[in-house]
């Protein structure tokens, strides 16, 4: 096999997650090495036309054109791999479900009848079938080089999808809530961050969305015992995972 | 039996770090006491105490300047005897497996509890013989809220297995220090000591004999091998899944839950390969994870796998029970479930069906 080649797509979502490549500074003279960046619109205007051995894809799909560019797109991968909550989850733009998008549109748009928008914000694996997931707002750097050099390697990626409370104590973290009384939804959210929240005192927000089962009703009750109202819940699991199934409140 | 006093406890400390070794004791850190390398004796928590309750662990001032008056805190010794995450090998391209190199700094443990110290025995049993840490203990006078030693055995006294062990004394503060090695021995030797007085000793064995009921906790008097192993199909496994988070916190934090799992990384090069190997849950789906999916999918079943190993199968593959009573998995369980409640609830079921039947 020649030199693999890579691209990077982009649908409803902020550039972040796609900045975390630009991101793997140490290790990107190493990556520009190993796969051919045909198609990079970040970095590069150049693009190389297709097929393409993996696709990471970024955003969530909220316009009637994304409904059928995603199938392109998946047409021309050979592994395709979404990045962040957008592409994983729908993201933070699926609060619109809870809502009224006409409202919406109205509000934000000098003239939304010129705006053609889906009243969903859903996940690529909503549309096409996906090789990898890379969760998370944004993405982890170690996760999206461990997916790229595993992909190299020709082995499967090492991507645990257990809570995050296992790395949190890995790296010999004190449990902000047991310890401090902060609401954390570590104990609900899927791992890969490396306990980043609660290593600076804080709370997990739950970015990279629910783990492998997670016991929503019983975090709930611990909430409450934290001090937090219904509504205050609701807002917690109402954020970059607003949608995700286990989430939806 | 000698005295060292608060003093002498920061020459014990640095007559250890002067001899090479990496010091391990109790020290504030992030809202708890938590345990870490020391550089000096002044490090250690001295009149700061603890609130445990189920999923709750409150730092506080205490009235005098104890040093050990706390109990667990949201790390075992585990961490430093079983790393969280370690490296095994590492291999080039057509090169060879090179293993990892370990760190032979000498380990000196301050401050282990007759619970931990029975921990360390387990792991010791699970692991195999590694280099053995000195270990200065602490025998308890103070347990906390969520304590169960003396239902398990290991405690308050600490031992066996001790190179020294210390009784701490307040009006004055002191220490009574008695030599279980002849290693013990001589990490004693370069510190300033005196000879302990008769009522000093009757004080220290009279404060650890009462700390036996001053447990926040304790285990129902019955033989919990059989409990666990006659309970396979209890309902009370229904009952705590409703509660339990399957995080994972109670294995990460128990003293001798021992699993781990590797993983193989590679570099963008291609031209390196290493293996590392780190702490796994047997709450998580991917722990029993086999040809064609996980064997354990409900929470019931993989709690219900945590409690009769810890409990009971324990017993059949090393010999003694998993579980030390230092009440970790009870205060770092965010919902609070409780090991003791479990079991109580358990045996409860097993006699209501007794009678029935």
């Amino acid at each position: 096999m020649g030199t693999p080649s890579l691209a990077v797509w982009k649908f409803t979502s902020c550039d972040g997650c796609q900045l975390t490549l630009l991101d793997c500074e140490d290790e990107l003279l190493a990556l520009a090495g190993a796969v051919r960046i045909a198609r990079f619109t970040e970095a590069s205007s150049t693009v190389i036309q297709g097929p393409y051995d993996v696709s990471l894809v970024e955003g969530s799909v909220t316009t009637p054109e994304e409904l059928t560019r995603i199938q392109r797109v998946r047409e021309q991968s050979k592994i395709l791999v979404t990045i962040g909550a957008c592409a994983t989850a729908g993201g933070i733009q699926a609060l619109r479900e809870f809502s009224d998008i006409a409202e919406y549109q109205s509000l934000v748009y000098a003239s939304p009848q010129h705006v053609e928008t889906l009243a969903t914000s859903t996940p690529i694996s909503a549309h096409v079938p996906v090789d990898y997931e890379l969760r998370g707002c944004p993405i982890d750097r170690r996760q999206l080089l461990e997916v790229l050099t595993a992909f190299l390697a020709g082995r499967k990626p090492n991507l645990p999808d257990t809570s995050v409370c296992t790395e949190c104590k890995r790296r010999g973290l004190t449990c902000v809530m047991v310890a401090d009384g902060i609401p954390c939804l570590g104990p609900v959210t899927h791992t890969g961050c490396g306990a980043l929240c609660p290593a600076h005192n804080r709370g997990c927000f739950g970015c990279f969305g629910p783990m492998n089962q997670p016991n929503i009703t019983a975090l709930v009750d611990q909430l409450r015992a934290c001090g937090l109202d219904e509504r205050a819940i609701d807002r917690a699991f109402r954020t970059f995972n607003a949608t995700a199934p286990e989430f939806r409140r | 039996m000698e005295i060292l006093d608060r003093d002498g406890l920061n020459h014990l400390v640095d007559s250890l770090l002067a001899t090479g070794h990496r010091v391990i004791g109790p020290t504030v850190r992030d809202s708890a006491i938590v345990l870490d390398e020391l550089s000096g004796g002044a490090q250690l928590p001295d009149g700061w105490g603890v609130e445990v309750a189920p999923g709750s662990y409150r730092l506080r001032r205490r009235e005098d300047m104890a040093v050990f008056a706390h109990s667990a805190g949201p790390q075992s010794w585990k961490q430093f005897v079983h790393p969280a995450r370690r490296k095994l090998w590492q291999t080039d391209r057509d090169g060879e497996y090179v293993p990892a190199e370990e760190d032979r700094t000498p380990l000196a443990f301050l401050g282990v509890r007759g619970c931990d110290l029975a921990a360390l025995g387990i792991l010791g049993q699970v692991l195999g013989d590694g280099p053995r840490p000195l270990v200065i203990a602490a025998n308890c006078t103070e347990p906390g809220g969520l304590c169960f030693c003396s239902s398990m055995g290991t405690g308050p006294a600490a031992g066996p297995g001790y190179d020294l062990v210390l009784t701490e004394l307040l009006d004055p503060h002191r220490f009574l220090v008695e030599v279980g090695t002849p290693r013990g021995a001589r990490a004693l030797l370069p510190v300033p000591r005196r000879s302990a007085r008769g009522p000093e000793v009757a004080s220290a064995r009279s404060q650890v004999a009462s700390a036996t009921g001053r447990m926040g906790r304790v285990m129902p008097e019955v033989d919990l091998r059989t409990l666990l192993r006659d309970s396979s199909a209890a309902q009370r496994w229904n009952d705590v899944a409703q509660r339990c988070l399957t995080c994972g916190n109670c294995t990460m934090v128990c003293p001798t839950c021992f699993c781990t799992s590797t993983e193989d990384v590679t570099d963008l090069t291609g031209q390196h390969a290493e293996r590392w190997q780190h702490w796994v849950s047997c709450f998580e789906i991917d722990f029993s994870h086999l040809h064609g999916g996980s064997v354990r999918t409900s929470a019931a079943s993989r709690y219900r796998q945590w409690l009769t190993h810890k409990l009971s199968s324990w017993y059949d593959q090393f010999g003694s029970s998993g579980c030390v009573g230092c009440g970790r998995c009870i205060g770092w369980c965010p919902v609070g479930i409780d090991i003791t409640e479990e079991a109580a609830a358990l045996a409860a079921e097993r006699s209501g069906s007794d009678a029935r039947a």
